[in-house]
């Protein structure tokens, strides 16, 4: 069976600067794979261009169609849930509103108000403060509520960047707990880009390396989590 | 006192135009982040169609309404062929594309319609409002439009799925279209609501200051004024604004000596510097922090 997400070859720029050399990914149907490097690598460069927001050259392929060079809207409306680098919170908005915000690319009043409620039972702290500006919220509730709001998507592929960015670990491992679950019970595919490299190694089935724009290794995580090699040159601890 | 009031009232009747037109200039202004100049000529053009349709019979509502649907669909049609393809494009060649719509409607309505005065009527009739003679009927018309107008916006706005859709995209473009909103629609859509908009403020106005092509130029000046003094990224601080400016206008105008009908339009240029000088983001504005 093919994968659910397949990246062929992508090289990727920035202007005129080339940031990606013929990188290969695989993200299984129901999987989780990590893309793990150094500061630089080209690891939010790789979310970047399955969502369509910068140039790039090669093949990737959504569920078997072809998504490359489509606008960021299209991609978007297959089910690719992108969370990105900084929350994109829409600070002037309320937290319900923001919510919102992530379902218009759907329809349905009745399912996206019970998907509303579907989240704030995930994050039950997004629910206290539903009426607040999302601009007033700690870095971690604005962290719950740029995933809440990927899943009003109700995505097959979530593409999450450095979710654990700046967060206290506690709020790191409930939120790593919660994305366990969805991809459990909800079967919510993941590609996962992490700073914190033990994290991603324990919650990942598929592990990319990949070094100034290329890859380096590949493997099951139990293996590479094994590899004191590895582990100690690329990983760092 | 009686002459106090009745300036108020009729500095709020025009503040209203201002308003409608501030509030039309605030909305392409989140969108794109840019002032349109031709704002005022796209009403005025807006205008000259309503009395084109008006003399050919058309019953006075009728046009008015038929006149926002033209509107409308001219101002989506003006930001895909002429916006869409320069939206990356530094801010002079906005200025520049502003301009040259500026004077293409400005000399088309003069070609098609020439540059002589015309009477545009009224639908509230211009007799004294409850034989007060505090307020004309056409004034409190005025007020009231802008006034359902202003509710119908803010319904909008705030209930309505679109309405979300428009602010998100204005807010966070980026951030927008990875939730899958089609923001570059959504600028086109406010293009077409403020062309619309405008339409209404040049249909109510045009039977007070009449209608030639360059009837809007003052106007839009005072538009301008109300926007800047409300805040440029503050609707409501806009429509504010736009009242306020109305009311200062005629005020200076009646009782600061020497000021009079002629220097009336230097106030609006006063309160921009004002303004500006004091609080930059405007009264209701907020300050564009960015981090970097």
């Amino acid at each position: 069976m093919s994968a659910l997400l397949e990246i062929r070859e992508l090289c990727a720029f920035y202007g005129r600067t080339q940031v990606l050399f013929g990188l290969d990914l695989d993200v299984a149907e129901g999987g989780v794979t990590t893309l793990l490097g150094a500061n630089g690598a080209g690891k939010t460069t790789t979310l970047r261009a399955v969502s369509g927001m910068l140039h790039m050259r090669g093949d990737i392929r959504f569920a078997g169609e072809r998504i490359a060079g489509r606008p960021i809207e299209d991609i978007v409306r297959l089910g690719i849930a992108h969370v990105p680098e900084g929350r994109g919170t829409f600070v002037r908005q309320t937290v319900e509103e923001n919510l919102q915000i992530g379902a218009m690319a759907r329809s349905g009043r009745a399912e996206i108000a019970a998907d509303v409620e579907r989240v704030y039972g995930y994050f039950p702290r997004l629910k206290e403060r539903r009426h607040q500006q999302a601009g007033t919220l700690s870095g971690g509730e604005q962290q719950m509520l740029a995933v809440g709001r990927a899943l009003m998507l109700r995505p097959r592929l979530m593409l999450l960047d450095e979710p654990s960015f700046g967060l206290a670990p506690l709020i790191v491992r409930e939120l790593f707990e919660i994305f366990r679950v969805l991809n459990r019970d909800e079967k919510v595919s993941m590609l996962l880009v992490e700073q914190n490299a033990s994290l991603a190694l324990d919650f990942a089935d598929e592990v990319y390396l990949i070094e100034t724009g290329r890859l380096v290794m590949t493997g099951p995580a139990q293996e590479l989590r094994r590899d004191e090699t590895i582990r100690r040159s690329y990983l760092g601890y | 006192m009686e002459l106090l009031l009745h300036q108020v009232l009729a500095g709020l009747a025009t503040g209203g135009i201002y308003a409608c037109l501030a509030l039309a200039v605030v909305m392409i202004y989140q969108a794109i982040d840019h002032l349109n100049f031709a704002q005022g000529e796209m009403a005025m053009f807006s205008t000259f169609i309503a009395w084109q349709l008006i003399e050919l019979g058309t019953p006075y509502w009728i046009a008015f309404v038929a006149t926002i649907a033209i509107s409308f669909v001219a101002g989506v049609l003006i930001e895909r062929i002429l916006f869409r393809p320069i939206h990356n494009a530094p801010v002079l060649s906005h200025i520049v594309v502003f301009i040259a719509l500026f004077g293409i409607l400005n000399s088309l309505a003069g070609f098609i319609w020439d540059f002589n005065v015309k009477n545009f009527p009224t639908p509230f009739g211009s007799r004294p409002l409850l034989g007060t003679g505090l307020i004309s009927s056409h004034d409190a018309g005025m007020i009231g439009v802008t006034i359902l107008l202003l509710v119908f916006l803010y319904v909008f706005f705030r209930h309505t799925r679109i309405g979300l859709a428009m602010r998100a995209a204005a807010a966070n473009p980026q951030s927008a279209r990875l939730s899958g909103i089609r923001v570059g629609w959504m600028i086109a859509l406010g293009w077409g609501m403020a062309a619309a908009i405008g339409a209404v403020a040049g249909m109510l106005i045009a039977p007070v200051v009449f209608l030639e092509p360059n009837m809007m130029t003052s106007v839009l000046l005072y538009g301008f004024a109300a926007a800047v003094v409300g805040g440029l990224t503050s609707p409501g601080g806009a429509v504010i604004g736009g009242f306020a400016v109305g009311v200062i206008e005629n005020l200076a105008g009646t009782f600061i000596p020497y000021v009079g009908r002629e220097l009336k339009l230097t106030i609006a240029l006063f309160l921009i510097v004002a303004v500006l000088l004091v609080k930059p983001s405007g009264l209701f504005g907020r300050r564009v922090v960015s981090r970097v």
